[in-house]
């Protein structure tokens, strides 16, 4: 088996293809520096290991996410953030060759316990993924599809309501009131993803993972989108990958830098980007590499 | 410029003629097999055509009856059942004497009432039935003319050739030439050809029966082979494991389709006819035959289909909270659709030209009645082409070419729509 084995479910994420592990073997036992753990945690991760088949893609990572806050996890190609992100609503189960071990807990439940039902955690944890993926469906129809499937409304008044209000907390109301039954393949690139936000927060998941939400985007879709996750924390808990070092410094209140499968330091925003502790995060920030 | 680089652009000028002319004489091949295969396809399709288009054309005689009670042997005011078993082809036969009068030997006589079709004593019997006061009348009636009679009138036969090596002997050429000149012949589309089974006499041989009974097959095909191929494709592509049992399948499945058709034919004789003891030429059993043999076809490209459905998709589903299933149903066979159709419809158009495992299992009977359901005896397209190709009498090599084109017309039907949907899927 090697990582191109996937099923039709998607590849391994890119960044795990070109780890190589057989560097950083002085780094086995490095301890994270700063303050992984938070009071206010929403979920927590501990210990937490993925393996892609014989890769090792994350090593030893401990970190929460405090409530109604916005974590950033940046680090360069291949450090593991995309896995770790794809961990925590379980996104990883379709990856046949994926294997996580640790503890993943929400509000202080295992995620990975064997009772865990995966279709109630991805309806408590939603995701927004690296390229917009809407449905092929009608703009109204990507929003509904998932409040339907849960049977969150009793009725089309009721549904109607979840989806205006879906969309304009994605602040995309304005700009389709008036074609809500045209396909959410037609909108824009960035109205696309802001589209995949509204279908996410639709289902009023608790915490809201986003994959480089804005990597696909022009600065301007890419602006709305910031102003908009920072509308979107007074209600959700939000972790966001991202390789873009001042969106992670606009948006978010923590950030964590992960390189090669570890997590390397953690700490206020302000912080790691004025007064990084650890050489390598330095060396990431300042754009020595990555 | 050093000697050297002056002496290396003259080598690559001097290989560069020889590289395009390399090149232009693989154009011409290439377009030359290009040109071979549309004048194949041509030939084919002219020589079709041309021998076919005539069958759709049907040739009538206006003969003068006279519909005599003496003749046809019935009291008058016979009742219904005594009119319809009355004897109509004696009718014809004085009508067509009273008309030559000159035709005295036993021979030629035998060839005048040859020139009127067996089929027109029904219609005069129909006509009779409906309108009982035309008995000891007279009355111009367009009686439908036999296959070889018609034959010379649509010009097949020629004079010239011996007399001894046509069927169309000349007094009857005489006879026939004599009705056109008095404006006693007509030319009309042949509805019989569409409105009846198969029969021994060519101008009566229809088609119907075997539509019919491709429709009944292609029916039970369908719904066999489209629920299990798709739900088998949606299985393997979606739900199963990954392991050596699947490994296996997949590789039988892929073997399945290039198996000969006449095998499956072989086994449902052995399995669907001898051992479940279903009814032998039906439709049914033709219909599990052919879906076996179409089921890999289906399979295959089903599941390419499914293949093909961008992984956003499934992981947008899966990430607002959708089950595996809701995800394949609701997001994942809506875009595979398409593909799913356009394979499953070439499937069918395989199964519609099939012959030979239809052969074993019996449906090659000759059917005049068309089958009513899918058990009932029945014959299929392809089987009554080759049947009337294999009759000696001239008028089926017509009728042959005839249902062939009706046959090419229903694949290019079926093959077009499944590009109509191709291309629907494409642009989306």
């Amino acid at each position: 088996m090697n990582a191109n084995d996937s099923t039709a479910y998607g590849a391994v994420p890119e960044e795990a293809v070109g780890l190589d592990l057989n560097d950083h073997t002085a780094m086995d036992d490095y301890q994270t520096i700063g303050e992984p753990l938070v009071d206010n945690a929403k979920m927590s991760a501990r210990d937490v290991n993925v393996f892609y088949a014989d890769k090792h893609a994350i090593m030893d990572v401990s970190l929460d996410i405090g409530e109604n806050q916005v974590l950033a996890m940046i680090g360069p190609s291949g450090c593991g953030k995309s896995t770790f992100l794809r961990s925590l609503n379980r996104m990883n189960d379709i990856i046949p060759i994926c294997r996580v071990s640790g503890n993943i807990a929400l509000d202080g439940e295992d995620i990975y316990a064997s009772n865990q039902d995966t279709v109630l955690l991805r309806a408590r944890v939603g995701m927004v993924f690296q390229k917009p993926n809407p449905f092929p469906k009608s703009i109204y129809e990507n929003v509904a599809y998932g409040p339907r499937i849960h049977g969150l409304a009793h009725s089309k008044a009721e549904m109607d309501e979840i989806v205006e209000q879906s969309l304009r907390r994605a602040s995309l109301w304005d700009e389709v009131k008036d074609v809500l039954d045209k396909p959410g393949t037609g909108l824009s690139g960035g109205q696309q993803q802001r589209l995949c936000i509204a279908r996410a927060i639709a289902v009023s998941p608790e915490v809201i993972l986003m994959d480089e939400p804005c990597s696909a985007l022009d600065p301007i879709a890419t602006a709305r989108i910031e102003e908009l996750i920072d509308e979107l924390k007074e209600r959700f808990t939000i972790a966001i990958v991202t390789h873009s070092m001042q969106q992670a410094a606009r948006v978010s209140q923590r950030t964590a830098y992960f390189h090669l499968g570890k997590l390397i330091e953690v700490g206020d925003t302000k912080q790691i980007f004025t007064m990084p502790r650890h050489e390598l995060t330095e060396n990431y920030i300042t754009g020595r590499f990555g | 410029m050093s000697k050297e680089t002056f002496r290396n652009t003259e080598l690559i000028q001097a290989s560069l003629k020889k590289r395009y002319a390399r090149e232009k004489r693989f154009q011409l091949y290439g377009q030359l097999a290009v040109l071979a295969g549309f004048a194949f396809l041509f030939i084919l399709l002219f020589d079709i055509v041309s021998k076919g288009t005539p069958a759709f054309t049907q040739k009538y005689l206006l003969v003068d009856v006279h519909f005599s009670a003496d003749k046809l042997g019935v009291a008058p005011g016979a009742g219904e059942e005594e009119l319809s078993r009355a004897n109509y082809s004696g009718v014809i036969k004085a009508s067509l004497r009273e008309m030559f009068p000159d035709v005295s030997s036993r021979s030629d006589k035998r060839r005048l009432y040859r020139m009127v079709s067996i089929g027109a004593e029904y219609d005069l019997r129909d006509q009779v039935l409906s309108d009982p006061g035309l008995i000891g009348q007279r009355k111009d009636v367009w009686l439908l003319a036999h296959s070889e009679a018609a034959s010379y009138l649509k010009g097949q036969v020629s004079r010239e050739s011996p007399e001894a090596e046509r069927r169309v002997k000349d007094v009857q050429m005489d006879w026939l030439d004599q009705l056109r000149d008095d404006g006693r012949t007509r030319s009309a589309f042949n509805t019989l050809f569409f409105l009846e089974g198969d029969s021994r006499e060519p101008e009566l041989a229809g088609i119907r029966a075997a539509l019919q009974g491709s429709f009944f097959t292609l029916l039970v095909t369908f719904l066999l082979a489209f629920p299990v191929g798709v739900f088998a494709a949606v299985y393997l592509e979606e739900f199963a494991p990954r392991n050596r049992i699947t490994d296996l399948i997949e590789i039988n499945i892929n073997n399945l389709a290039a198996v000969p058709s006449i095998v499956f034919g072989l086994l449902g004789l052995a399995v669907f006819i001898n051992f479940f003891e279903l009814p032998r030429s039906a439709p049914l059993v033709g219909g599990i035959v052919l879906s076996l043999m179409t089921l890999p076809t289906i399979i295959i490209t089903s599941r390419a289909a499914i293949q093909a459905v961008s992984p956003s998709i499934r992981e947008a589903a899966l990430g607002v909270g959708a089950s595996k299933l809701q995800t394949v149903f609701h997001h994942v066979l809506p875009v595979a659709m398409p593909g799913i159709l356009t394979g499953s419809i070439i499937g069918m158009a395989q199964a519609l030209g099939e012959s030979a495992p239809l052969l074993m299992i019996g449906m090659v009977a000759f059917i005049m009645d068309s089958p009513a359901s899918v058990t009932d005896p029945a014959t299929v397209l392809p089987v009554q082409i080759f049947l009337w190709a294999d009759s000696p009498e001239r008028g089926f090599t017509e009728k042959t070419s005839a249902a062939i084109m009706v046959l090419m017309g229903f694949l290019i039907l079926m093959n077009a729509l499944a590009i109509y949907l191709r291309k629907r899927f494409e642009t989306k």
